[in-house]
């Protein structure tokens, strides 16, 4: 499977990644490839196989959720502590809404 | 004290007979930790004095009489993807270079809560993404084994500084086979557990559906403690599991005697010829202690790596989403709009691997591909386990190797990503059945470079896996 660079600058649009252009054509490259190697799965028939989403295990169906109780959380200082840019308790970001 | 030696026993016993305390052992182990690791850049930060405090708190409860906890003044590593309260936690990336997390990870609550002493926050590549320790945005690991080599990864600083000594145990974590893989090229026991045995809540995540903590150690028995201490349900990932955790370092003493064991054939094609040899001498080894061999197949191992790098992207894409600019990460300087601050945050945050796995993660959900590659995936993933249930109906566990190399040298493979992703083979089949499997030293290569050995059992079977491992290592196996 040969990815195009055209479509390349789709999919970096769709993950919201800015991309050189020597990015962009290492991407092709390396993904090419590695969807090469992808396709192999075709060589497997998997009609009425269920697909496995995650690990399971028997137990309980309600036995992985806790009660519904209420708990201190993060104060609003700590929740915004990280962010590279705050204001009085908010996260900033530049301006959505234009007037 | 010898620091680069200890084990949990001999701080136990260092601690009990008074020849130190715990505060001396950890500023002892800071010191040399410290001192040591310019040679391997195995930790990214020190931890101070979260260390001092623990293991004041460590001595207090020795000084009122009280059982100071199973991992009582016990120095750990912890790879930096695991978060610690008010310690620095990178996850390889630049994005996260200031990120001081909130909170604890919950096997962090639990290794301290039983006395452990974090010195530092180990170093590993990107969010834990790639095979070498090379993806990491403060510079790759060396392996204390051979400073001229990779020490494996994503782990890599987890397993070396139990390598280098400057960590008696450590935490890393396994999506692919980021614990085995570095256990093996630098010579530790590394397990990688059933998923779900050890809480998720607070590792940063990679592949929700296979991420995995587990433990580093020099021993199969300080690897049972140390996941004894850290497993079990938590109410906060709803993918723990409920199953009663067991004291693995007990049921580790029961001889091997009448054991079956399956040899996969499709794990003995392509080694590396002296992997090969010390193979055959651990089967040995554990043939003379009773264990009968079998050969048996796991028919669609072939397939593992397209459906692994297909569902682990997948996953890729949507967790590492949450990096924008916004809330924990960097900001780009270039953010005059949102979708600008978004994308160039990203663009010049991430570094390689994490770009071209988010791209390829991208492409397979994206409009049009959903059924043909992801749920393809999914199914392939399906018969990838029960290779493994049919498997076991036959046999209790499994011998294969890790790698089908050891360690190899800084840049050897940078330059060609997916034949980094092939050399994955025979760790990324148990990560994708989610069974317990984990690394054990057996011998090293004529150049000596350890090779290691893979025990791979049924979903909560962690008892017997740990009981083949430590029979194997008193009988010699390690050095076989």
């Amino acid at each position: 499977m040969k990815l195009t660079e055209e479509r390349v600058r789709y999919v970096a649009g769709l993950a919201n990644l800015a991309l050189t252009e020597g990015e962009i054509h290492q991407y092709a490259h390396d993904l090419s490839d590695i969807l090469t190697h992808i396709d192999k799965l075709n060589e497997l028939n998997t009609d009425g196989v269920e697909p496995m989403a995650q690990v399971l295990f028997d137990s309980g169906e309600s036995s992985t959720l806790r009660e519904d109780e209420p708990h201190v959380s993060l104060s609003n200082a700590e929740a915004t502590g990280n962010a590279p840019v705050s204001s009085q308790g908010y996260f900033k970001v530049p301006r959505v809404i234009e007037r | 004290m010898e620091i680069p030696s200890l084990t949990i026993a001999a701080v136990r016993h260092g601690l009990a007979e008074k020849k130190f305390s715990a505060v001396e052992l950890a500023q002892e182990a800071l010191a040399y930790a410290k001192a040591e690791n310019p040679k391997t850049n195995a930790y990214l930060t020190f931890s101070e004095d979260r260390a001092l405090a623990a293991a004041r708190g460590v001595d207090d409860r020795l000084a009122r009489g009280e059982d100071p906890g199973v991992l009582g003044g016990v120095p750990v590593g912890v790879k930096d993807v695991i978060v610690t309260r008010g310690v620095r936690t990178t996850c390889g990336s630049k994005l996260l270079e200031h990120f001081i997390p909130p909170y604890d990870a919950t096997a962090v609550e639990r290794l301290e809560a039983v006395g452990g002493v974090i010195l530092g926050k180990t170093n590993c590549d990107e969010f834990a993404m790639g095979s070498s320790n090379e993806n990491s945005a403060f510079g790759p690991v060396r392996n204390p084994r051979a400073l001229d080599r990779v020490p494996g990864g994503s782990s890599g600083g987890s397993a070396a500084v139990v390598a280098q000594g400057t960590a008696v145990v450590s935490l890393g974590s396994d999506t692919g086979g980021s614990i085995r893989q570095p256990a093996s090229f630098c010579g530790c026991v590394g397990v990688t557990p059933t998923y779900g045995r050890v809480s998720r809540y607070g590792l940063v995540a990679f592949a929700s559906s296979l991420d995995h903590i587990g433990p580093f150690a020099k021993t199969v028995a300080d690897s049972a403690t140390l996941l004894s201490a850290i497993a079990g349900r938590d109410p906060r990932d709803a993918t723990s599991a409920t199953h009663e955790v067991q004291d693995y370092a007990a049921a580790m003493k029961v001889p091997l005697q009448g054991l079956k064991i399956g040899l996969p054939k499709e794990y003995f094609t392509g080694l590396a010829s002296e992997i090969g040899d010390r193979m055959q001498a651990g089967i040995e080894v554990l043939k003379k202690q009773g264990c009968e061999f079998v050969d048996v197949s796991l028919p669609h191992t072939e397939w593992a790596i397209a459906a692994y790098y297909i569902i682990c992207t997948a996953e890729v894409s949507a967790n590492l989403s949450r990096f924008d600019g916004v809330r924990f990460t960097t900001r780009s300087a270039k953010a005059e709009t949102l979708i600008d601050m978004y994308r160039n945050s990203r663009g010049e945050g991430f570094g390689a691997e994490a770009k071209r796995r988010i791209m390829l993660g991208a492409y397979v959900l994206s409009h049009g591909y959903y059924d043909a590659y992801y749920l393809k995936a999914q199914r392939v993933r399906s018969l990838i386990t029960r290779d493994f249930a049919q498997a076991f109906e036959k046999v209790d566990a499994l011998i294969t190797p890790v790698s089908p190399f050891p360690a190899f040298k800084l840049g050897e493979k940078t330059s060609d990503p997916l034949q980094m992703y092939l050399s994955d083979i025979y760790t990324i089949t148990g990560s994708l059945a989610g069974i317990p499997c984990m690394n054990v030293p057996c011998g090293a290569t004529a150049e000596g470079l350890p090779v290691g050995m893979q025990i791979l059992t049924r979903h909560f079977s962690e008892d017997l896996m740990f009981r083949i491992a430590h029979q194997y290592e008193i009988s010699g196996g390690f050095v076989a």
